[in-house]
């Protein structure tokens, strides 16, 4: 009997990958699926946890190169921030507190929309996770750790998934001419601030649709072939700066172009493997929880990933691109000049909650809300990250970190409270 | 043979698994014997599909990836996905 209770205690309840099967577990069997249902779900997402952290070596390899590189080229150090790595990287350290978190976050949802006016339920799984990992590494480096952590970090996370919707909601309204849905992605603050700006600067009426623009641009649309580009462009700039004799040391005489095409193609193949584990996990969990929040509460709205916007100013999504990229691109040049740590524009954050930000702008300001109020969001998650690298422990100094508002916001805010405590 | 549909977004997360499992609730409504599965754009093209899906800003991105395409004009009006999925399987000459 003890010998089971040590293999439940040791082997089960502390490993991350067994941890989230089981979250997965108890949803197909409250959901009553069929034997087979239950077992093929159980083992897919425990392999999407395990793929995950394959995919982690793979982008922090091209990385650690792209980092090295930036040191010799610029004497500063840069960061890339996406979410997927970071998070990919997190999990190998943090990965039980982020399944224990995660898992009664989402009860923890359920309960605040249920018991108070926000009535949100928060079905982009993908950033429920990432937000988990955030916490989790947040109060370890706060030195919060054990029961204490779990409870408070589960009670955070259900209560930034209602929250974030809420402050969407109002533009969210003007967007879709609705109050149905509510705006589920942790990129809310960056967007909301953005469509307050542009709106002094703009005029609702004069909206990005009726701009034409060159449908060759929805190639940006690929996550995986955007990273690859936009990687590329900066890994080439980056080298040429540094030298061929610095590539050489870590390419062992690799060509610095041929080098670069590689390294960006590496990172780019390492976020798709990322990605599909994470797209394995949520795919169970999520069904579950949309049916088991959608019961107990009857009235909620369910807030949505950001591509919900998206068909309602086509447009208005790659001028927000191109225009947060813009503020990225300005930000770090400002940093540089600074000498201070540099944010490279990573092209995930920018590409998404960019598009949102210009999707809320049109909302509020019309083509220069877009325009204006992107730029603005390329700018606050350019120089967020700087003040939250220092409350992420040993995670501040990987040569990635969170990349959207929320999380940023987030963690920032939690950090530093968390050690007025301590 | 069972018809192969696939929701394809940017990153095959969130948008296309929400809209799979609106399609998995029509198909179940309306009787027809088809599976459904979601994934991101890169993947799209090696997975062969019977019948791709996406939002309507999505379309150029799409139109090639399987003999038959499905726009749509919201990611969460489970009517539309209904009546356009409808639309695609019924017999020729009723629609």
């Amino acid at each position: 009997m003890d010998t089971l209770w040590k293999v439940l205690l040791h082997d089960v309840l502390s490993q991350p990958a067994v941890l989230i099967g089981l979250t997965a577990l108890v949803g197909l069997l409250l959901q009553k699926k069929a034997f087979h249902q239950v077992v093929s779900g159980t083992f897919k997402t425990t392999m999407g946890y395990l793929i995950l952290g394959a995919g982690a070596g793979v982008t922090v390899g091209a990385l650690d190169k792209f980092g090295t590189l930036f040191q010799k080229g610029f004497g500063v150090h840069g960061v890339v921030p996406h979410n997927e790595s970071i998070v990919a990287i997190a999990v190998q350290t943090y990965g039980r507190e982020t399944a224990l978190i995660m898992a009664l976050g989402l009860v923890a949802n359920i309960l605040f929309a249920r018991f108070t006016p926000w009535k949100y339920i928060f079905l982009s799984g993908h950033h429920t996770f990432y937000m988990a990992v955030l916490l989790a590494a947040i109060f370890v480096s706060a030195g919060v750790t054990g029961w204490p952590m779990v409870i408070l970090g589960a009670l955070l996370l259900g209560f930034t998934m209602v929250l974030y919707p809420a402050v969407g909601q109002p533009i969210m309204r003007k967007i879709t001419d609705s109050d149905d849905i509510a705006f589920g992605h942790f990129s809310t603050v960056g967007a909301v601030v953005g469509a307050v700006v542009g709106k002094w600067f703009g005029n609702k009426e004069d909206s990005t649709e009726s701009m034409k623009l060159p449908e060759n641009l929805t190639f940006l649309r690929d996550t995986s072939l955007a990273i690859a580009v936009v990687m590329f462009i900066l890994f080439v700039v980056v080298s040429a700066v540094a030298g061929q004799e610095a590539v050489s040391q870590l390419s062992g005489g690799q060509n610095w172009v041929v080098f670069s095409f590689l390294q960006a193609l590496t990172f780019a193949a390492g976020v798709y493997v990322i990605l599909a584990g994470v797209r394995m996990i949520i795919a169970e969990i999520i069904p579950a929880f949309r049916g088991i929040a959608m019961k107990l509460v009857p009235n909620a709205k369910p807030a949505l990933d950001c591509p919900v916007v998206y068909p309602y100013a086509p447009t208005a999504v790659f001028i927000g691109f191109l225009f947060s990229f813009l503020g990225g691109i300005v930000s770090m040049i400002v940093q540089a000049a600074l000498r201070w740590t540099v944010i490279v524009p990573g092209v995930i954050p920018h590409f998404f909650c960019g598009a949102n930000a210009g999707v809320f702008g049109n909302a509020t300001g019309g083509r220069k809300g877009a325009m204006i109020g992107a730029f603005v969001h390329g700018v606050i998650i350019s120089f967020l990250p700087i003040a939250l690298l220092g409350l992420l422990g040993e995670l501040g100094y990987k040569n990635t970190t969170f990349s959207d508002s929320d999380f940023l916001m987030t963690g920032i805010a939690v950090g530093y409270i968390v050690r007025l405590f301590k | 043979m069972k018809k192969r549909i696939l929701v394809v977004c940017g990153s095959g997360l969130g948008s296309s698994l929400l809209v799979e499992m609106n399609i998995a609730e029509a198909i179940g409504e309306l009787g027809i014997d088809a599976e459904v599965s979601h994934a991101d754009l890169a993947s799209a093209k090696s997975l062969k599909p019977d019948i791709i899906v996406g939002t309507m800003d999505l379309f150029p991105q799409i139109k090639d990836k399987a003999p038959h395409v499905v726009a749509l004009r919201s990611l969460f009006d489970k009517k539309e996905v209904k009546d356009k999925i409808a639309n695609l399987f019924a017999p020729p000459g009723e629609s």
